[in-house]
């Protein structure tokens, strides 16, 4: 098996798995969350999430029926020696996982509007490239973004005169429209930065830090917290109807932006966060940060 | 009688009347047992914008917005299982929903998230409501399928077909219009945007990062 193949492989079989599991940091947070919860009509919607997610790994089918269009954010290191194989091997694995898990056909090739019914079609899977210079190691994140939350997201440029009091109304009353469909809890993906694009690039790069972190910027992390603590208080709850929490975390990913221009966008993930983050090191040893238990 | 109430749980079993529904309010769990088929998007155009006859009887029945996966086991003597299904989007079949209750008899209409008059001015005027499923829950669904009895207009596609199953205690099921007309999420959404509004108030006094 040549190194392309066997890295196709692992791809293939990491996507299964994560269309049947939870990372580790959404399943811990599901659980505090469905603790803080003392609706009747809360506890049943928790229970029967976590009933689902059992039985999806004890009959190894995917855990929601819409797995998505697979979505990679990639860093990889200019000295990695698949780097040239790398867009077209991660098209090679969705394939194959479409097949072995299975995954659903979610391909539509556009202006032809016809399903190509392998789950991949022109520039889908969507890879995002972070180039990593003097690095040999390839580090992924795979996500599968369903249709109903992290596909439609929103951006926009504010005037500065908006300030972040505009950012804050600008996520707020998605909350209630796009969020309260999305399949809360959500974790919250804000981008601010220069203009639409870049924001909107940084709402989706949001989503791939852990729940429970913060931006290092000490007022970006104290925006964090305030959205989350907000979101909550609208009382959205699971599913959007009704409770204590219907956020798993905000996560805001910045830039410097022009005097004149406040790029903000909103992207969530919803309760079914199915991220998955592993790394290659050149001779493709791997180590899984996402899920634990994951053996090749 | 067909509601039973079973470990707690209020179990709606098919044929169902509007009198059996009297009782039952926005915001209650229940689950359904009996015949259930899936029916979207252009299943809706076609009963209700071309009048073509509906070639699964639904009245008194069940109906869910959902594209499922399904497995062929036999197709050619048609038997099918039910691998995965979960709701989709309901809204999307408002439009039609009024014409569709009138004319095929439905009396519980299944989705994901909330809709309009048009549906709800159909639960009041016909005896019916809607309900939705917690999303996401793909498995939890499927296993409550016992049996797909018959799949209808293939031509449309999986997802499209109309599958009709037989289900036991599928649910949890929450009320989201009853048959008086009450609309669970259009209630909450008022709720939602008085706090919305107080919570965009008491952050803005707090990030006044630009001076
Ligand atoms: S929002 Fe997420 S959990 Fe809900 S149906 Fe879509 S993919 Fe599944």
């Amino acid at each position: 098996m040549t190194q392309v193949e066997k890295m196709t492989d692992m791809i293939a079989k990491f996507v299964g798995h994560t269309a049947k599991k939870l990372p580790d940091d959404v399943i811990a947070k599901l659980q505090e969350l469905r603790a803080k919860e003392d609706s009747p009509m809360a506890k049943v919607i928790y229970d029967t999430m976590f009933r689902n997610q059992e039985l999806a790994v004890k009959l190894d089918r995917p855990s929601c029926q819409d797995t998505g269009v697979l979505q990679f954010w990639v860093k990889c290191g200019t000295k990695f020696p698949l780097i040239d194989d790398l867009e077209a091997l991660l098209k090679e694995a969705v394939i194959k996982a479409t097949f072995e898990t299975p995954l659903r056909h979610n391909s539509v090739e556009t202006f032809d509007e016809y399903n190509t019914g392998k789950n991949v079609g022109k520039g889908t899977p969507t890879v995002f490239w972070d180039i990593v210079p003097h690095s040999d190691k390839c580090e992924i994140y795979t996500y599968m973004a369903g249709g109903g939350c992290t596909l439609p997201g929103y951006a926009m440029v504010l005037m500065p005169g908006e300030g972040y009091e505009g950012v804050t109304k600008f996520v707020l009353d998605r909350m209630t429209t796009y969020g309260l469909n999305a399949c809360p809890p959500l974790l919250v993906g804000v981008g601010v930065a220069t203009s639409v694009e870049t924001a909107a690039l940084l709402s989706k790069k949001a989503l791939m830090r852990p729940i429970g972190s913060h931006n290092p910027n000490e007022r970006a992390a104290k925006m964090e917290k305030l959205l989350e603590d907000g979101i909550n208080a609208i009382g959205l709850g699971p599913q959007g109807m009704g409770g204590n929490y219907a956020v798993m975390g905000v996560n805001i990913e910045n830039t410097a932006r022009h005097p004149s221009a406040i790029g903000v966008a909103v992207n969530v993930g919803c309760w079914s966060h199915r991220r998955g983050h592993i790394i290659f090191d050149k001779d493709l040893n791997c180590e899984v940060l996402s899920h634990s238990g994951v053996k090749f | 009688m067909s509601v039973e109430i079973r470990d707690g749980k209020k179990i709606l079993v098919t044929p169902i009347s509007a009198e059996d529904l009297k009782d039952i309010k926005i915001g209650d769990i229940v689950y359904l047992s009996g015949s259930l088929t899936t029916c979207r998007d252009v299943a809706h155009r076609r009963v209700v914008e071309e009048g073509r006859e509906i070639p699964v009887d639904v009245r008194n029945n069940a109906i869910l917005h959902a594209g499922p996966i399904i497995r062929p086991i036999d197709p050619d003597n048609g038997k099918f299982e039910m691998v995965s299904v979960g709701p989709t989007t309901s809204m999307r079949m408002e439009k039609f929903e009024y014409d569709f209750v009138k004319i095929t008899g439905v009396r519980v209409i299944i989705g994901k998230g909330g809709m309009k008059e048009n549906t709800s001015n159909a639960c009041k005027d016909f005896g019916a409501i809607h309900c939705v499923i917690p999303a996401g829950n793909a498995v939890v669904a499927a296993v409550c399928v016992e049996e797909i009895v018959k799949a209808e207009w293939r031509d449309l596609g999986m997802p499209e077909t109309l599958w009709n199953c037989r289900v036991k205690e599928f649910g949890p099921l929450i009320v989201s219009i009853d048959s008086q007309g009450r609309n669970y999420f259009e209630e909450k959404k008022i709720e939602y945007n008085k706090r919305k509004d107080e919570q965009v108030a008491k952050i803005s006094e707090q990030v006044k990062f630009i001076k």
